[in-house]
């Protein structure tokens, strides 16, 4: 039961961090405890629930289950680092616009895994955005709306590319 | 019960199967004491007093006077400051119901300024008026007119002050877009304006707003949320997200099983760690330090004996326990019974008669945002930062827990990740302002999921029996129903039965159990509506057909007639294994129906719900953006504990512990789903946020019925169907 504190060289958001800790740290409680960017969320701390999904290395992962060790070096996107000079990503500007929360703790994780869907899939069908976001819980039942948004946001990009 | 005639009690008094509000508190610890002061700005302020307090009151209502330290009977209040902007306080919390939204719009609507000038202080209970809890689907038909009560106060003391300016009658003067005008001299003043300088204040008793629903502007618009962008950018802080500097984690060792109480324990190893603060008081053992991952550490390092005490009942023989072991007393208050006729007789005279059994599984509320707290204990006075429902009623249990006044502890409540009734209790609270009374250092304590499906409270189980008869024309002679523990909501059927015995039979906890959405709403419409459809089969009449033939009540004949137009009843089937189920009812002044079509394999235990429609009134709309949100997402939600959610229980120990066990709805459940509102702008609005949840499993369990031939009278339905 020795700790080991290590430094880490993350990529947070595009600005370097680095930080020392236990390698099996879950990525979600450097996010949160040290860096302070508490829009990632714990729900249940098992992967389970997606309310902490970031995007490591461009791909959703639950950082409550990523170990620090796992980031260092990679880029991570957070739900802070989505807005752009005071723009909203299309996905947060979709999310908005249809009002697809209600208590909102899951609208982090759910926006995260959608912009991770729309990266590798732009026009996903519903069946795929449903596919992509099994893993992110909404216990209000907004579920509807969300999809909604993932489309809105979808078609939003089309008409920004052309 | 003593007449027959008593209705049963419903909401505000407390129903029976809220146990959280009368359990004595987790935890309870030695003494100490303090103080507070609060402070109010100047401009125009009015309170609003509660009717009941009224009486007791020795003021009479209307003088002005100079605001006194905010007394229980205060309701609500608000404040025009001389800048000219509006803060609202109530101690209603949000807690993504969107209370906030729909109080805001109430605001101005009456006090007749823009919808984004009012701000609302909730849940604060420092800053706020007393408030018994955010329960009952309250806040609608109680804090709205209360609101609207001071807004239109306020509006008429601006109205006064500008009279008085201009020398001219109020009642020439007219208020709109935060001004009051002169129309026949063309003068104008700002709200701002007008209060600059002074200290006005006027209690008021409660009473109907003047503003009708159909003369609104701003309430009963589809306004977005308050706040909305904080919510997609992740600056909203919940409490689990507050970080106050010197910040120490803290971490409750739990017992092995239910029951289970301290004997004794070795905590040296663990107090030597470095910057680890470890409290043991009683059976309370709780460790804090500057990380969770080290709280968790030091808590490991703790050797515990526990004294385990047998916990005989399993989910297993859950039922028959129920059945067996209900209260017999008769002078117990909590086995109220409502009688009429002579259920006998109509039994008697009845050409089809039918008896089963239904029973309801215990669930868990799975709050996405765990209970939670941060506290701080700093000169005497503990502040404490948490997701509840009763911040007052916490701020209680929290003095009481510490031996300390209730003026020595405040209670803050930010907007908070759902609660769904779950989070009435401050056991959060409690254990995190424990930790930092010893810690001197500010502690935040957050339950994981295994301790928010273990030590949180669940909906009770339940069993209900009902005998029932029908005369040659399918009209109810008899309605005999007995409901064991699960609760008295919704326990009374609104069909026409002229001979019925409808009495709930309390019965000892086996688990913990309190209030969740709809309370036993839900469970009393599964068994009734259930048991509805089982006398329309047995008549060969349609399940629709059957229900409007005996009811009378015409706004839940308008939300059936509704939700089965919208729906196509009667459908036809189009493919194999398909089924077509309704249900309907009625609770806290609100109406719901809903269809449901299921696709379902007998052979396989597939079952798949394709389509919901529920139709909804409760009275006028105040937000019907944020009420189609709550009736889909209650429809959503009822989808869980009609088909799968059950917590499974042996040894006084929780088997399911986690969201990969315990099945909540996800997306690829979803039905197609739609949400007939029926907007009445003649009835005053009730509250909706849990009624929409009370149709679906009953509609699901009889689409399952009419797909395969089988009847299912357990809530979930999928389990070992």
């Amino acid at each position: 039961m020795v700790e080991m504190p290590q430094q880490f060289n993350l990529v947070i958001n595009s600005s370097p961090r680095a930080i020392r800790a236990d390698p099996d740290t879950p990525l979600l409680t450097i996010l949160r405890d040290t860096l302070g960017l508490t829009g990632s969320k714990y729900g249940c701390g098992e992967g389970q629930c997606g309310a902490c999904t970031v995007l490591l290395d461009g791909i959703a992962r639950r950082s409550c289950i990523t170990p620090v060790s796992a980031a260092a070096g990679k880029p991570v996107i957070t739900i802070e680092g989505l807005e752009q000079s005071g723009r909203l990503h299309p996905v947060q500007q979709a999310f908005l616009d249809a009002e697809a929360f209600q208590c909102a703790y899951c609208t982090s994780g759910m926006i995260m895994s959608s912009v991770a869907l729309l990266q590798q899939t732009p026009n996903p069908t519903p069946a795929e955005i449903e596919q992509s976001l099994q893993g992110n819980i909404c216990r209000c039942g907004t579920h509807p709306r969300i999809i909604e948004a993932v489309q809105k946001a979808a078609e939003a990009s089309r008409v920004h590319r052309s | 019960m003593n007449s027959p005639a008593n209705k049963f009690a419903i909401e505000p008094v407390v129903a029976p199967e809220r146990y959280e509000f009368n359990s004595p508190s987790l935890h309870q610890f030695a003494l100490a004491r303090r103080d507070f002061f609060k402070l109010l700005g100047a401009g125009i302020a009015v309170f609003a007093v509660t009717k009941d307090a009224l009486a007791t009151q020795e003021t009479a209502p209307g003088p002005r006077i100079q605001p006194p330290q905010l007394p229980k009977e205060i309701a609500s209040w608000l404040h025009i400051g001389d800048d000219g902007t509006v803060t609202a306080f109530t101690g209603k919390v949000e807690v993504g119901q969107n209370a906030r939204t729909s109080l805001t719009q109430s605001v101005a609507d009456e006090l007749r300024v823009p919808f984004s000038t009012v701000r609302m202080v909730m849940g604060d209970t420092e800053l706020t008026p007393f408030d018994m809890g955010t329960f009952g689907s309250r806040t609608t038909p109680t804090m709205v007119p209360q609101l609207r009560r001071v807004a239109e106060a306020a509006r008429n003391l601006l109205v006064e002050v500008a009279a008085k300016q201009w020398n001219v009658a109020p009642a020439a003067l007219k208020a709109a877009a935060a001004k009051i005008s002169d129309p026949s001299s063309g003068k104008s003043a700002t709200y701002a304006e007008l209060a600059r300088g002074k200290t006005l204040a006027q209690l008021l008793p409660d009473a109907d707003p003047l503003t009708l629903p159909s003369e609104w502007t701003i309430a009963g618009q589809p306004l977005p949320k308050v706040e909305a962008r904080d919510f997609v950018t992740g600056k909203h802080q919940y409490t689990t997200d507050l970080r106050p500097d010197n910040l120490l984690y803290g971490k409750i060792l739990r017992p092995p099983s239910f029951g289970a109480t301290l004997a004794s324990c070795d905590v040296k190893a663990a107090s030597a760690l470095p910057n680890v603060v470890i409290v043991v008081d009683g059976n309370f053992v709780g460790a804090a330090a500057p990380s969770e991952h080290l709280a968790e550490k030091a808590l490991a390092a703790i050797r515990p004996q526990w004294i385990e005490s047998p916990q005989i009942i399993s989910d297993r023989e859950i039922f028959s326990y129920l059945k067996h072991n209900a209260s017999t007393t008769d002078s117990d208050r909590r086995n109220e019974k409502q009688q009429k006729g002579s259920v006998s007789g109509g039994l008697a005279s009845a050409t089809h008669t039918l008896e089963s059994v239904y029973t309801v599984a215990y669930i868990a509320h799975a709050p996405l945002e765990p209970r939670a707290a941060v506290a701080e204990w700093e000169n005497g006075k503990m502040t404490v930062w948490t997701g509840t429902q009763r911040p007052f009623a916490v701020r209680a249990e929290v003095a009481n827990a510490l031996h300390i006044p209730e003026n020595a502890v405040r209670v803050i409540v930010p907007d908070t990740g759902s609660a769904y009734g779950g989070k009435h209790t401050g056991d959060a609270a409690v254990e995190a302002a424990r930790l930092a009374k010893s810690a001197n250092h500010p502690i935040k304590l957050v339950w994981t999921r295994e301790e928010e499906f273990t030590w949180a409270y669940f909906r009770p189980a339940g069993l209900i029996e009902v005998k029932s008869g029908l005369d040659s024309n399918s009209k109810l002679t008899a309605w005999d129903y007995h409901n064991f523990h699960s609760g008295t909501s919704g326990i009374e059927t609104p069909y026409d039965v002229p001979n019925q015995l409808v009495q709930y039979h309390s019965v000892p906890l086996v688990l913990r159990c309190g209030s969740y959405r709809g309370l036993a709403a839900t469970a009393n419409h599964f068994a009734r509506e259930t048991h509805m459809d089982e006398l329309a089969h047995a008549v060969n009449l349609d399940p629709l057909e059957f229900r409007l033939r005996n009811l009378s009540d015409k706004r839940l004949r308008a939300v059936l007639e509704a939700a089965a137009q919208r729906f196509g009843w009667p459908p036809k089937k189009s493919k194999e294994r398909q089924g077509f189920g309704i249900a309907a009812g009625n609770e806290k002044g609100s109406y719901v129906a809903t269809c449901a079509e299921v696709v379902a394999d007998p052979k396989s235990n597939k079952l798949q719900v394709v389509r919901l429609v529920t139709a909804f009134e409760c009275g006028a709309i105040v937000n019907p953006n944020g009420l189609r949100n709550q009736v889909i997402g209650a429809n959503i939600q009822g989808l869980g504990g009609a088909l799968f959610e059950s917590i499974q229980f042996e040894n006084g120990c929780i088997k399911n512990p986690h969201f990969a066990n315990y099945r909540v709805p996800r997306f690829r459940d979803l039905p197609a789903i739609e949400a007939v509102l029926l907007d009445r702008k003649d009835i005053r609005s009730a509250g909706a946020g849990e009624t929409p949840i009370m149709a679906v499993a009953p509609a699901v369990g009889n689409a399952l019925f009419d797909a395969t031939g089988v009847r299912r009278r357990a809530m979930p339905l999928a389990s070992g169907a």
